[in-house]
């Protein structure tokens, strides 16, 4: 139970600072629950964001399921996910009863052009951080430029390429990639 | 009955859209044509407040969508209803991912997935600075290059990369000093 309850207030942290989607999470996940408390490995982080585009559903409550398993099996999940809705569902319903032109607050919109500075910040170390482990060699290298380019001038290509199909060309060529690669080193 | 209604709507919504919140976006306007439950222009207004709120912006409709069908049971039953396929599917993947997580092939899959990810997430990263960094804007209105940076966010991106480095805070202290940034200096422009 005591561990549920550390789950539950582990993400309701989370959900209550995340701003900006799903990948504005992974620095927060990096530092509150990789190097604090040493619940998940970074590759580990890098596996569910990958699944959790291609699978149905937010990312972020895709990535909080995932650690809450991992910890606690079913309990563990509903506690993660539920600590990290917790917040945000509070929130949007105190905006939806009071303040229908919050977006349009002066003081809003300026704190949100400052908060979106940090977390492209944010989200640029956590490429960082996460550089080695992801990308071991030229041809993963390669991969991460080919994936980067199709999915930031998405808009310039003639047909939009969904994120889902992307996922699963990777990894893919990377079971046909390695096996080949594992062939060649025992001929 | 309306609170099954909002309950199956967006367990569809949460069943189909994958890659993201923003992938909710046109099982909302179909939502908002066929049940009349909510406008478009409330949809647009939500994508503002969901940018400015924490939390996914998939979740945050739902909440929003469900408030203004049925008050606060309303926001409650649409949130779970959106959170629950996602939660149900990533629970049968962790079942089998710990079952085949010494499985060769899906080691291999993983070398092509990790690229992948961190590719995505680096999209997501040029794609908030496109917004936060530079004025997409001005190099067409006849501006010079400088116009084109914002130079007082790119001054407090660099204070932030370096600061973060030196000073091991926690990132949300970093979250509050940009908006106290942004409010004193009038980032949003207004």
């Amino acid at each position: 139970m005591k561990e549920l309850l550390e789950l539950y207030v582990a993400f309701l942290r989370i959900g209550a600072v995340n701003f900006g989607g799903g990948y504005a999470m992974l620095p927060l996940l990096e530092r509150d629950l990789n190097e604090k408390r040493h619940w998940t490995t970074t590759e580990e982080l890098m596996d569910y964001f990958a699944i959790g585009q291609c699978t149905p559903g937010v990312i972020a409550l895709n990535v909080s399921t995932f650690i809450g398993y991992k910890r606690k099996k079913i309990p563990g999940a509903l506690a993660a996910t539920i600590g990290f809705l917790t917040i945000p569902i509070m929130i949007i319903l105190v905006i939806s009863a009071f303040l229908t032109n919050f977006a349009d607050l002066p003081v809003v919109k300026n704190a949100f052009a400052g908060i979106r500075v940090c977390v492209c910040v944010l989200i640029f170390q956590a490429v960082l951080r996460l550089w080695k482990k992801s990308v071991p060699d030229n041809i993963a290298l390669i991969l991460y430029l080919v994936i980067f380019a199709v999915t930031v001038f998405s808009g310039l290509l003639p047909v939009k390429v969904p994120a889902a199909v992307l996922v699963i060309t990777a990894g893919i060529f990377g079971v046909i990639w390695q096996t080949a690669r594992e062939r060649r080193r025992q001929a | 009955m309306i609170f099954l209604q909002l309950f199956l709507q967006f367990f569809k919504t949460g069943l189909f859209s994958v890659g993201g919140g923003l992938a909710t976006l046109p099982f909302l306007y179909e939502m908002s044509n066929n049940t009349g439950w909510f406008t478009h222009s409330d949809v647009a207004d939500m994508i503002a407040v969901s940018e400015s709120t924490p939390g996914a912006i998939g979740i945050n409709m739902a909440t929003f969508a469900g408030y203004l069908t049925s008050g606060v049971p309303g926001g409650i039953v649409a949130t779970i209803g959106l959170a629950a396929p996602s939660v149900i599917i990533i629970i049968i993947i962790s079942k089998l991912l710990s079952q085949f997580k010494d499985n060769k092939y899906v080691e291999r899959a993983f070398y092509g997935l990790r690229p992948a990810s961190i590719a995505m997430i680096s999209a997501a990263g040029i794609n908030v600075a496109r917004i936060a960094l530079v004025h997409l804007g001005a190099l067409d209105e006849g501006g010079n290059i400088l116009d084109f940076f914002n130079l007082p966010a790119i001054v407090l991106a660099v204070i932030l990369f370096t600061a973060s480095k030196k000073l091991k805070w926690h990132p949300i202290i970093f979250i509050a000093i940009s908006a106290l940034v942004g409010i004193v200096f009038h980032f949003g422009g207004v």
